[in-house]
């Protein structure tokens, strides 16, 4: 039992490349004072075994709410959840707590941002790792305790035996991590949710827990939701990402086409807003302007509109479908897509524009020049 | 070490006084709070202590914040300004003296007694004496109230000035003035109180307002201190003071206004506590002296005629009731309203 | 252990304060003790001789050291009343105090962690929003007032408990405990009010908290979330609390002691202030100070126990 724990899935892994989870056009409200915040607004998305999607966007685009109400998380006083959610076949949406029970843990699991407030404080490592093993596999006391020794060790976490017996608090950050994704994994899910998982760490850690998330999804055959504001973790990591924005899925492709054929310029932005060591030092860094939108109030059209540099009056005025490129596999949402000659048309007409009005308006709904001439570069 | 408030007066905890152990326990210095105080070890868990932000049932599950005082407070405040008012135009309202003993012993509410050829009218009936009761409460009223403002204000006053001082100069002398604080505040405080009025043989309002607010002053000087501590460190003082700010203005201008909001609201609830003090007092025989009436005074008188006319014992507790309940939830409200709360959806 | 030491450093300094102003509080006060130990038909060389008796002709300092050293060995003095010495009086009315105040918190933590728990279960619920008004209604009525309402139902119309008087535990425990129901429910209603709320507002504050959704989403039963990880974090403020009470109602108990007319340390106080008796005074009030400041240091370093955090904190980086 325990063996097929820490290297498979308990129960049992299907063919690799079944369709594992199908999201379908989920909704996610909040009621709140000031009105309805529509945080997560119409995404569909589909998993299928053993691979893995990065859902990228800034603070605000929704994506943790997104991982969240898949795995049915939120709170149910005002909250409105909508759409399907079907996993391996069956519309969750609709499950009851107790149904939910059944899935968390032991099919779908999440490893939260921030593992110093993840972690029960005042309950020892040992005991929260054990808890879902002796819930969900019925395991006794004994075997749950080697079991999550043998998991820690799977984590990379050195004197595992001792670390059973101590709080949260007693280890460092990466380590509190990697035992947050110790009990994710305890159960051999078939999900994985990894929302933000190293935001909340140093820079040299980062590294060591992605790859310790990326070694465990292929030993276990699982598939990994991975949810990020920073570019550079999806790139060499996952095999298709989303970005978001607003609530909803502007982009969406293999992570190669992505990073070669982008077409909504929200990607290339944030592409491009990466430094790159290959630019000359004191290179002016290239940042998108503005600030995400009110999600209880969005702007009419075009969710990024207002900070975009391709924006033209259509864009303001009707928001563009989410529509499929060449590439299969790869959809966006935009009216003036990068690299056509619509778009290309059109930042060169808000360039004009801009040198035109002489402008050193430094107002934030204006594209950014720096990131224009970026683009333009690019180009 | 020895921490904090819950003294001030037994009998009645409004949620606000209680929380304040609280912060008091963060700032007292002891090892509990310098760990798990902001920027300390255990961040993530100082919202746990930080019980000044209560939330409020309506917050659940939505993050959204009322920040309106409600009609619940206009209420309360009605209802307490009504009594002050009633307490106020005492002497030129058309009752019947309080004191006057008549032969209309135990009327019932709303009744009328005859005797010796005059009708007179008793809205909420006489007690064992034959005296007015609502007369009786009027004129009561102005005891309580009286007390009530008198102990809260001279403890805001003193403790007020003791907490500022030790929270924003710190060092040795806060930790001496604290210190004074927590020995004051072993004593138990109805205790102290009594034995002050008892020993100075004096038993005007205002000595008794003092005794009670004597016993005021530890608590107030708490979380008058907890509030400087925390508002001292806040960016905008230290931005303050390198414009080059003197002291008393930054106290003056920058923390004073601040720290006036949590007070004000531990104030009022203060006051509450502060008449049930006077009440329980009252109720021993040792308020004011008779033939003043106070509510503590006829609850007590009613005492022995509990099981006959139970009405001479439970009107005067239903008006103290209801005006430490109005003082309570206005209270309450208040510190919600003032409670500034960072981070949104 | 370098925490412990500070602390029992400055345990000892207000001691120190607490009974020097324990002493110094009576000898502040107008009237001569000497006179009322005295007594009425008390003559001159009566009269010196008492002053004699009491020490009062040396040095303040003098009369306070002689004073704390008699208080530590026991010998707290005479009642000028009853001629009992203090020290037995009290001997014998704290424990009663003690057993009320520990009956009294039993009964409110009883009510108060259940309610609690299932208002933060179901929070904003009709439970929840009845419960906590209920609750901040009962935690706005006075002692006393609490008291003669239960007298008047329980006592006088019902007739199931005693108004007054009680049987001594060592006598017989079931009819005193029976005896001390409504004195005792008496403080636990303010108390279970104040508790419950707290624990409900400490629960949903922590049901808020990343590792409660991280608990849920390992798939384990809500009652088991709630009970397992969301509980044991939530108590700190109430366990302080009540300890606090604990402290502060050993001398704050007493209008219900005089109303239901135990003879606790409390009432012993007030009857001490009530007929000017200033040794028993002195003595008691000494003796619950310094009860107040122990307990307030217990739990002191109770919070150190029960928050595993506090405990190694040296010890992490």
């Amino acid at each position: 039992m325990s063996r097929k724990v820490i290297t498979g899935s308990a129960t049992g892994a299907p063919d690799a490349g079944t369709e594992l989870l199908k999201v379908v056009d989920l909704k996610t409200h909040f009621r709140t004072e000031r009105g309805t915040v529509r945080a997560v607004d119409g995404v569909s998305l589909s998993l299928a075994q053993g691979r893995t999607l990065g859902v990228v966007g800034e603070s605000g685009s929704g994506k943790t709410i997104l991982s969240r109400s898949i795995m049915g998380l939120l709170p149910s006083r005002n909250v409105v959840r909508d759409g399907h959610i079907f996993y391996e076949g069956s519309d969750i949406v609709g499950y009851s707590q107790n149904d939910m029970r059944r899935v968390w843990g032991s099919e779908m699991a999440m490893v939260f941002q921030d593992p110093m407030t993840s972690l029960n404080p005042v309950m020892k490592i040992g005991r929260q790792i054990t808890e879902s093993l002796i819930h969900h596999l019925s395991m006794d006391k004994n075997e749950a305790t080697e079991t999550a020794l043998a998991l820690l060790q799977s984590v990379g976490i050195p004197e595992p035996q001792q670390r059973l017996e101590e709080y949260p608090h007693q280890l460092s950050g990466g380590m509190r991590q990697r035992v947050t994704i110790a009990i994710a994994l305890a159960c051999g899910p078939k999900i994985l949710f990894a929302d933000e998982p190293t935001t909340a760490l140093d820079v040299t850690v980062q590294a060591q827990i992605l790859n310790l998330l990326q070694k465990q999804q292929t030993e276990r055959h699982m598939a990994m939701i991975l949810v990020t504001h920073d570019l550079g973790v999806v790139a060499g990591r996952t095999d298709d990402i989303a970005v978001m924005y607003a609530g909803k899925i502007v982009e969406q492709a293999p992570t190669s086409v992505l990073f070669d054929k982008m077409k909504m310029p929200y990607t290339e932005a944030l592409v491009s807003s990466i430094p790159k060591l290959a630019n000359p030092s004191h290179t002016r860094l290239a940042i998108i302007s503005g600030r995400p939108p009110d999600l209880v109030n969005p702007p009419r059209g075009c969710n990024f509109g207002p900070r975009c540099n391709y924006v033209q009056d259509k864009c303001r005025e009707e928001e563009p479908p989410l529509v499929a490129a060449e590439t299969p596999g790869h959809f966006y949402r935009c009216w003036f897509p990068v690299d056509t000659p619509e778009g290309k048309d059109a930042l060169a007409r808000n360039l004009a524009a801009t040198k035109a009005s002489g402008a050193a308006t430094s107002s934030t709904t204006s594209p950014d020049p720096a990131l224009a001439t970026a683009t333009a570069k690019e180009n | 070490m020895p921490a904090p408030s819950s003294e001030f007066p037994a009998q009645n905890q409004a949620p606000g006084s209680d929380y304040f152990p609280e912060a008091d326990l963060l700032e007292s210095g002891s090892m509990a709070t310098e760990l798990v105080g902001p920027g300390g070890i255990a961040d993530g868990q100082v919202r746990e202590l930080e019980a000044l932000h209560i939330l409020d049932p309506d917050q659940v599950g939505s993050g959204a914040i009322k920040k309106r005082l409600g009609l619940g407070f206009w209420i309360a405040s009605g209802w307490v300004a009504f009594i002050t008012l009633l307490a106020i135009l005492a002497p030129v309202l058309p009752l019947e003296s309080p004191s006057k003993v008549s032969s209309c012993i135990k009327y019932p509410i709303l009744s009328t007694c005859t005797k010796a050829g005059v009708d007179t009218f008793h809205v909420l009936g006489t007690d064992s004496l034959g005296r007015d009761t609502l007369s009786r409460i009027i004129w009561g009223a102005r005891v309580s109230l009286s007390v009530g403002l008198i102990a809260i204000v001279f403890g805001l006053i003193v403790g007020g000035i003791i907490g500022l001082i030790a929270g924003f100069y710190k060092g040795r002398l806060e930790g001496l003035l604290m210190g004074s604080m927590d020995v004051l505040l072993a004593f138990p405080a109805l205790l102290l109180a009594l034995a002050i009025i008892t020993f100075t043989n004096n038993r005007s309002i205002l000595v008794i307002s003092l005794a009670i607010g004597i016993v005021s002053i530890a608590p107030i000087a708490r979380l008058v201190r907890a509030s400087t501590l925390m508002f001292g460190e806040r960016e905008f003082v230290l931005a303050s003071r390198t414009l080059g700010a003197s002291n008393s203005r930054i106290i003056s201008r920058e923390i004073f206004p601040n720290v006036v909001l949590p007070v004000l609201s531990f104030a009022i609830i203060g006051v509450a506590v502060a008449i049930v003090a006077e009440g329980g007092l009252a109720f021993l025989g040792l308020s004011v002296a008779p033939p003043t009436p106070t509510w503590g005074g006829m609850i007590n008188e009613g005492r022995n005629v509990l099981e006959t006319d139970p009405q001479i014992a439970l009107i005067p507790s239903a008006v103290l009731f209801l005006t430490v309940l109005m003082l309570n939830f206005a209270g309450d409200r208040v510190r919600e309203y003032f409670d500034v709360k960072e981070g949104g959806l | 252990m370098r925490f412990v030491r500070k602390k029992l450093i400055s345990l000892f300094f207000v001691l120190l304060a607490v009974t020097a102003l324990s002493f110094f509080m009576l000898r502040l006060l107008p009237g001569d003790t000497a006179r009322v130990v005295c007594g009425i038909s008390c003559d001159e060389a009566g009269y010196q001789q008492t002053r004699a008796d009491l020490g009062l002709n040396d040095p303040v300092p003098v009369q306070y050291v002689r004073w704390l050293g008699k208080t530590l060995t026991g010998d707290m003095g005479i009642s000028a009343r009853n001629k009992q010495p203090v020290s037995e009086a009290i001997k014998e009315r704290l424990p009663v105090t003690l057993e009320l105040l520990i009956y009294s918190q039993l009964i409110a933590l009883g009510v108060a962690i259940p309610l609690g728990l299932i208002a933060a279960q179901r929070a904003g619920g009709i439970f929840d929003r009845v419960s906590t008004t209920v609750a901040f209604g009962l935690l706005s009525i006075p002692s006393f007032v609490v008291a003669i309402l239960l007298i008047l139902i329980f006592a006088v119309n019902l007739g199931w408990f005693p108004s007054v008087g009680y049987v001594k535990f060592s006598e017989d425990p079931l009819e005193n405990l029976h005896d001390l129901f409504l004195p005792a429910l008496t403080l636990a209603v303010a108390e279970m009010a104040v508790y419950m709320r707290l624990l409900r507002t400490d629960l949903i504050s922590t049901l808020q908290e990343d590792y409660i959704t991280m608990a849920k989403a390992k798939g384990i039963t809500s009652r088991r979330v709630l009970l397992r990880h969301a509980f044991r974090p939530s108590t700190f403020s109430l366990v302080t609390v009540a300890g606090l009470n604990f402290g502060r109602l050993i001398g704050g108990a007493f209008i219900v002691e005089v109303i239901f007319a135990i003879n606790g340390i409390g009432r012993y106080i007030v009857d001490g202030i009530l007929g000017r008796d200033y040794i028993p005074v002195q003595g008691g009030v000494v003796v619950v100070a310094v009860a107040y400041v122990l307990i307030n240091f217990a739990i002191d370093l109770l919070y150190a126990v029960i928050d595993p955090r506090i405990r190694h904190a040296r010890a992490i980086v």
